[in-house]
């Protein structure tokens, strides 16, 4: 019998096929293809209701699809909760709007989950938590809590939360969109550090400096189809298709 | 100026002192229309008129110490506290028997000393607190109240149990079951199992439509047809069943109110961490929830607490059930003694429901950082 995990191991590290979604009668996402490989780094855009922030919901299993298969990291997204489970103890996600556990400290924020399903003891998480609150510049705000930090802070113990986990793949739903313009600068240079590092990263931004910079492939999205996935340069300087076209003259100006 | 550039840092200067307002300013306030004069001067008539017969009914006229009712029948007596003073052991312990007081007693004082424990914030230990008021207490409880022939406790029916004892049991079986069970209510009301959900709202639904003196009924009259007969005759155990699941049902929909007042993106966050559904709920929806409902909690334990007063119906012995018939004992008869059992109970059901309010207010402002 061939071990499923085995199966995949030389795969990309998501794989999309014939992916459809709705929501009630609306057909969110249409028929998606993808592989994303490994230590690849994509940037999704796309105007709003476009399906984006469920496209990247859907491969953490917040959203559940409806047909289409999504493999990460060799494991087979289905109904099964045991294996959506197991999918995102490898997958951090970071939110648009921060999400961090508001009765909770900063350090509190970034230990619970390896304490509670990695079951590392508490030292150990606290070590680690501290590592990672370090690397994102905020060790010394560990004892306070969320609503004690500015945005940027909270978005940036948000990623040390998601790297707690140890993850193989990292998923961003426009994690500068609800910050302030100063701020932007301090949580996209911390993601430009994890993409130095080689973490498989998936992002959904409107932050274009950004996608120029990091990314390997830069996909555009309308309507809940990929229109049009391109490498950074031509997809800036040479976009292929008459809605892309569009779509950066509305946002670049 | 249409242009400005500053060369020089500004200084943050000190606020101006707060304004207090000027005994002019309030009168002015107290007298600014005609109505609002005739109110000022209504209220303070009405004070004026109410209070000093307040107070000599219950202070200075007052009987504060008889052997019987003879000094309360004088006719210029205000309260006889004499007779609460009196009665106050049948009033706390009902016809519980006299030399077993104390076990009623020591279960009072230990519950009195694990609430202290419990509800002191930064107390120590309190999670070991919590587990003796929750499992060990509650035995030890029942083994004093009940007896145990078998330790030397000799067993004291609940037909004798009466009073503050009994209203005290019902209120916290019915305090610590309807959290819990509350809380698996809403759970289940919001599961996505349509069975879980239908039984959830049909439990919820039924026990909210129905008046609790109608549950107190049913619980007594049909609950011995699904007990063992040699188990069923007793008084108490049906009313707190009755109680406990009554007050379940409102929990389970102040508990749902904040469920719902929670961002999704909490659920969403600690679900893409790979918390499992009860981890999640306890570790990071239940303590937010909670926390935002805390007024509602509380005010349905408030409801709870006054509701005991509802088991009289099914002739159970409660406080205000011991003071209505202390009352008409015949050495103590007399014009004053049913407004101060009456009041005395008031009193005693305020001093509870504002100690638990007071509480929660302690406990808002505390955790609103």
């Amino acid at each position: 019998m061939a071990d499923t995990s085995q199966r995949f191991a030389d795969a990309g590290a998501v794989e999309i096929a014939g992916l459809n979604k709705w929501y009630g009668d609306f057909h969110v996402l249409r028929d998606i293809d993808l592989v994303v490989g490994r230590g690849e780094r994509i940037v999704i855009c796309g105007p709003s209701g476009s399906g984006k922030s469920t496209l990247i919901r859907c491969i953490n299993g917040l959203e559940e699809h409806q047909q289409g298969r999504i493999v990460v990291d060799g494991i087979e997204l289905t109904r099964d909760l045991a294996a959506i489970e197991n999918v995102r103890r490898h997958v951090g996600m970071v939110f648009q709007h921060f999400n961090l556990f508001s009765h909770l400290t900063v350090l509190e924020n970034c230990t619970l989950a390896p304490i509670h399903v990695r079951k590392l003891p508490k030292g150990e998480a606290e070590d680690l938590a501290r590592q990672y609150l370090e690397r994102v510049r905020i060790a010394d705000q560990a004892h306070k809590y969320p609503a004690q930090l500015s945005g940027g802070e909270q978005q940036r113990v948000a990623i040390a939360r998601a790297l707690c986990m140890s993850p193989s793949i990292m998923l961003f739903d426009e994690p500068t969109s609800a910050l302030d313009p100063e701020m932007v600068k301090e949580v996209l240079d911390t993601i430009i550090g994890l993409a130095e590092e080689g973490m498989t990263m998936l992002c959904v931004t409107h932050e274009m400096g950004f996608a120029r910079q990091v990314a390997n492939r830069v996909i555009f999205m309308d309507g809940g189809e990929i229109i049009e996935i391109n490498r950074p340069d031509s997809f800036f300087s040479a976009p292929r298709h008459e809605r892309t076209k569009l779509f950066l003259d509305r946002i670049l100006r | 100026m249409p242009e400005l550039a500053r060369t020089s840092p500004s200084r943050a200067a000190p606020p101006p002192p707060p304004r207090a307002p000027g005994s002019g300013e309030i009168l002015r306030t107290l007298f600014a229309t005609p109505r609002s004069a005739l109110l000022t001067i209504g209220s303070v008539v009405l004070v004026v008129w109410a209070i000093p017969g307040l107070l000599r009914f219950f202070i200075f006229d007052a009987v504060w110490s008889a052997s019987d009712g003879g000094p309360c029948r004088a006719p210029a007596a205000g309260a006889c506290w004499a007779f609460v003073a009196h009665k106050l052991p049948y009033f706390t312990y009902g016809s519980y028997p006299l030399h077993e007081h104390w076990r009623v007693n020591l279960v009072f004082g230990i519950g009195a000393m694990l609430v202290a424990w419990l509800l002191t914030p930064k107390a120590a230990w309190r999670r070991l607190g919590a587990g003796l008021f929750f499992a060990l207490y509650p035995m030890l409880a029942f083994v004093l109240l009940w007896g145990a022939p078998g330790l030397g406790l000799p067993r004291v029916g609940t037909d004798l149990w009466g009073g503050i004892l009994v209203t005290f049991v019902v209120a916290a079986f019915g305090i610590v079951v309807s959290l819990p069970l509350g809380i698996v209510l809403a759970l289940g009301r919001r599961a996505r199992l349509p069975a879980l959900r239908l039984v959830s709202i049909a439990f919820i639904e039924f026990m909210r439509g129905v008046p609790m003196i109608a549950v107190l009924f049913m619980a007594s009259t049909m609950l011995p047809l699904f007990i063992p007969e040699r188990l069923a005759p007793d008084r108490l155990v049906p009313p707190l069943i009755g109680v406990a699941l009554f007050a379940s049902a409102y929990m389970a929909e102040v508990v749902r109110g904040g469920l719902q007042a929670l961002p999704k993106g909490q659920s969403e966050a600690a679900k893409a961490l790979g918390l499992r559904f009860w981890s999640m709920q306890r570790l990071v929806i239940l303590p937010q929830a909670l926390r935002l409902v805390i007024p509602a909690i509380v005010n349905t334990f408030i409801g709870l607490f006054k509701d005991t007063t509802l088991v009289a119906t099914v002739g159970v012995f409660d406080f205000l059930r011991s003071v209505d018939s202390a009352r008409l004992d015949p050495n103590w008869a007399g014009p004053t003694i049913t407004p101060t059992a009456y009041s005395f109970a008031a009193l005693f059901y305020f001093v509870c429901s504002s100690g638990m309010s007071r509480y929660s207010l302690f406990l808002e402002r505390r955790l609103s950082r």
